[in-house]
């Protein structure tokens, strides 16, 4: 209960200055139920997210040439470095970056590329959940 | 009074030409549209639309799913956008090139040439590491500025 005063003064804020998109729509923690929900809803078996697959998906190469943390690095609450670019990006846990995990187009995007890039197709709801997962049990 | 109307369009089209090459000598670039920069700038330096022909950045948008060895794909909206913004403002110097437009700038012409001064070494210390990585001497390539003042080579 004590959230919802708070996100109505950030929409009604927006509102007053004229901004149609809040900056801050979900937390991490609703991005993970919805993935939690599209999940069950996609897969009759799925029996909850677990942080220590999403670790592992995480952690190791896929049959490409990158893994997650070859740009995020191993440690997601440190600044990571595309692997190509060597453009700095900012930390992946949300407990190190607030930003992380809370705009749908966002995550959706990032999944969408990253997947494409670390396993040569797309993951599914439960892959992206346990990533959240083991993202959410990092302490800054 | 014809005539003199035309004489002016005219000294203002030369006006405006003139500026223009000046502008691109001093390569200092202004065009800005906020989601070519953001989405280009997520992974690396909003390289600016003059760096490359019109035909190179129209036939780059249409496969961003493989850019350069990565998916960089956009939804429909902001690819058609960036594409709009990255053509109209794009280099109009080498309209006589042949054969397929180059979607590398550092393949182009004028980039070798550019650059051609260059030690191999620079491009191989680790503060350079590979060509496309023009802030590491273009101090202010963030802002567009490629200009010889800001111009600070790694040694």
């Amino acid at each position: 209960m004590k959230h919802i005063p708070h996100k109505l003064m950030i929409m009604l804020a927006l509102a007053a200055t004229g901004l149609t998109q809040p900056v801050f729509a979900l937390t991490a923690a609703d991005t993970l139920k919805q993935l939690e929900q599209s999940a069950k809803q996609t897969d009759p078996t799925f029996k909850g997210v677990s942080a220590q697959r999403g670790e592992r998906l995480f952690k190791t190469t896929h049959g490409a040439e990158w893994s997650c943390a070859s740009c995020h690095t191993d440690n997601p609450a440190a600044s990571g470095k595309h692997a190509k670019t060597g453009k700095v990006i900012a930390p992946l846990a949300p407990a190190a970056n607030a930003e992380r995990f809370t705009r749908p187009d966002k995550v959706e995007k990032w999944f969408r590329r990253n997947c494409n890039d670390v396993l040569n197709r797309a993951c599914t709801a439960s892959e992206q959940g346990d990533v959240l997962a083991y993202l959410m049990t990092i302490k800054n | 009074m014809r005539f003199t109307f035309q004489t002016i369009s005219l000294a203002l089209v030369s006006l405006a030409s003139i500026m223009s090459s000046a502008h691109a000598a001093e390569h200092v670039y202004s065009a800005n549209n906020v989601k070519w920069k953001t989405e280009c700038s997520a992974c690396h330096l909003a390289y600016p639309p003059q760096l490359l022909p019109a035909e190179s950045w129209r036939v780059m948008m249409t496969q961003l799913d493989k850019h350069f060895g990565a998916d960089a794909s956009l939804d429909a909206k902001t690819a058609a956008e960036i594409s709009a913004f990255l053509q109209a403002n794009a280099e109009r110097n080498n309209r006589a090139t042949t054969g397929k437009p180059s979607l590398r700038i550092t393949e182009t012409r004028w980039f070798k040439k550019e650059h051609d001064e260059v030690p191999a070494r620079v491009w191989s210390s680790a503060a350079v590491k590979q060509a496309g990585n023009c802030a590491a001497c273009h101090t202010q390539a963030e802002r567009g500025d490629f200009s010889e003042r800001s111009l600070r080579v790694p040694r």
